[in-house]
């Protein structure tokens, strides 16, 4: 029997639990790059990272390389990184700005659409040889679309829109974009690039995992609690150090005051869980008080409030990307095989708030995403042996059901978890990873 | 000061067996009490304050991060890595603005690192500033610039 028949699919996950496999198996990781990488939106970058017609970011979608340009029309276009001719990567530089793209083999050379412009010796290709031939282009992924500035793409055709797809969760994009003064926000600050050894599902479980950061991160929440706060700090240390001692809320605290929320397509998102004034835009922070005055004259006080009120912690978007808006702070996830994994982590500029908020955002970005992170690492080494203890022969089965049948439905078409360590969004991960894989359009 | 380059050599290979020998407390006894430990991560990275780092630590933060090396159950440490690091090319040059007293110490470096079937390679340039203290030196601020900076790496949970 074929394994990758849907009706067998479908077998791999249940509200309970899911098979093994769906983390090891190279078949299934294949299929997952043609029926969930190749179909769903997948988080390509942000507009503010091509301001200027021809400026340029290569990133991939799934394992595929593509390049989100500014076009000279204004609009940003997708495009696969893929000469018309032999084949070669047409721009090797991860970003900059070029009028026209040349590939380094024939000197091919495209617009910023994709469209070939000229190549060396045009009568040598034949008769039927057309420069407007789309094929000979660079071309342009199936679908492109922008929401608050934030770019996704899909490799396919047919499927639900951008908006669609983002459902409920575009309010957390919301958040991110509206605690700018100024109503904007841009990528700054570089890239913080790691990468584990496990599948990619692992980083998108644990974003909103109430319940593993009191064992993941039990040393680094020992060391900062012993920490003499005497010692001398720039800065970082006092928000790294914060930060950490904040993972060591006690259970009972994930469970009933954090909050877990579940939508459509495989998203969700994560309550804030910061009680300490330093880690959130807090009035009574002198930090923030300057950025509060700036929000208040730009929102009115009452609108200000409102936004700076809204207590999100990792969003999910599944199934390329995890962001919280506290920090400014944006994860990018690129599968490279079955047990392999690299994450990209870019940092926001809020417009129109004052430079230390962006300080604040360096700070923590270096102490949650940083390749050499005291928590980070603790994260990596659990991905590890996730991905070593399931080759084995010990069960078939990981359970999740953790609380089933508690989660709600809330009043925006997903799920609320009555018990914010819940295993709710990996169920719903799951379920939404069963669709794509098994519904497979004829 | 006089600068002299055997005392700063001696004082790296120092250094260096400390972090050999994970011996880390010691090692963060090197420092002065406003010291910064810095690792970039853009190759040609200028400040550790608008950009991300691959380490970034003041006093504090680094008594924090020894803190955690030094006791058991660093799951990233379990099992530990084993290290081994080359020093060499090491010359003296001059302060940078804002750094007061004390001598500049450029070198190059190569770290093997071994843990649970696994060697990697780093390799770079380590930059320090060391101020005179009764002992010889003490550290202000040490910033290694790794020649794949701007690359995807596994975790790092030993200081370089």
């Amino acid at each position: 029997m074929d394994g990758t028949a849907p009706p067998q699919l479908r077998a791999l996950v249940t509200p309970e639990r899911v098979h093994r496999s769906v983390y090891t198996d190279p078949a299934l990781f294949e299929l997952e790059m043609q029926r969930i990488w190749g179909r769903a939106w997948i988080y390509v970058g942000h507009e503010s990272q091509v301001k200027a017609p021809g400026d340029f970011f290569s990133t991939r979608i799934g394992r595929q390389p593509v390049v989100m340009v500014r076009h000279s029309d204004g609009g940003v276009r997708v495009l696969y990184n893929r000469c018309g001719h032999r084949g070669a990567l047409v721009v090797a530089e991860e970003s900059g700005h070029a009028d026209a793209f040349t590939c380094c083999y024939h000197g091919w050379r495209y617009d910023t659409d994709g469209r070939l412009l000229s190549v060396p010796l045009p009568g040598g290709y034949g008769d039927g040889f057309d420069l407007s031939d789309p094929a000979l282009g660079m071309v342009p992924v199936a679908r492109a679309a922008s929401y608050r500035g934030f770019v996704f793409a899909s490799l396919a055709a047919d499927g639900p829109d951008l908006k669609t797809f983002l459902g409920h969760m575009a309010t957390s994009l919301d958040d991110l974009v509206d605690r700018a003064p100024d109503g904007e926000v841009e990528v700054a600050g570089g890239i913080a690039r790691h990468g584990y050894d496990g599948n990619w599902k692992l980083v998108l479980e644990n974003l909103c995992d109430g319940l593993h950061p009191l064992c993941v991160h039990a040393s680094s929440i020992e060391a900062a609690r012993a920490q003499d706060d005497g010692a001398w700090t720039d800065g970082a240390g006092e928000i790294a150090v914060t930060q950490m001692r904040q993972n060591g809320a006690p259970f009972e605290f994930w469970q009933n005051q954090v909050g877990l929320w579940a939508y459509p397509y495989g998203h969700s998102y994560l309550g804030d869980y910061h009680s300490d004034a330093r880690l959130v835009a807090a009035m009574e922070n002198p930090a923030f008080r300057d950025y509060a005055a700036r929000m208040e004259a730009a929102y009115g006080a009452a609108r200000a409030r409102e936004i700076l009120s809204v207590g999100r912690w990792n969003s999910n978007i599944y199934p390329s990307l995890s962001f919280m808006s506290q920090f400014r702070q944006l994860r990018v996830v690129h599968p490279v095989s079955v047990d392999r994994t690299e994450v990209f982590g870019f940092c926001f500029r809020l417009k129109g708030a004052p430079d230390s908020m962006f300080e604040d955002t360096i700070r923590f970005a270096n102490v949650t995403n940083a390749t050499a992170s005291p928590v980070l690492t603790d994260d990596l080494e659990t991905y590890f042996r996730i991905r070593r203890g399931l080759t084995t022969q010990g069960s078939d089965w990981i359970p999740t059901a953790r609380a089933l049948g508690t989660d709600r439905p809330d009043e925006h078409g997903g799920w609320e978890a009555a018990d914010g360590t819940s295993e709710l969004h990996i169920r719903n991960m799951m379920q939404a990873w069963a669709g794509y894989m098994a519904d497979v359009p004829a | 000061m006089t600068a002299d380059l055997r005392a700063v050599e001696a004082f790296l290979f120092h250094e260096a067996r400390l972090l050999d020998e994970a011996r880390y407390e010691d090692w963060l006894a090197l420092f002065t009490a406003t010291a910064t430990y810095w690792v970039p991560s853009q190759p040609g990275q200028k400040s550790p304050v608008d950009t991300v780092s691959i380490f970034y630590d003041d006093r504090r933060l680094l008594e924090t991060r020894v803190r955690r090396l030094a006791a058991a159950g660093a799951h990233a440490q379990t099992p530990p890595s084993q290290t081994s690091r080359l020093i060499g090319n090491v010359a003296l040059a001059g302060l940078a603005p804002g750094e007061e007293g004390g001598v500049v110490a450029e070198s190059r470096f190569q770290m093997v690192e071994y843990r649970r079937d696994r060697q990697r390679l780093f390799a770079g340039s380590y930059r320090h500033h060391l101020v005179p203290d009764a002992d010889g030196f003490r550290i202000q601020s040490k910033r290694v610039a790794l020649v794949n900076a701007g690359g995807v790496m596994d975790g790092i949970t030993v200081p370089l």
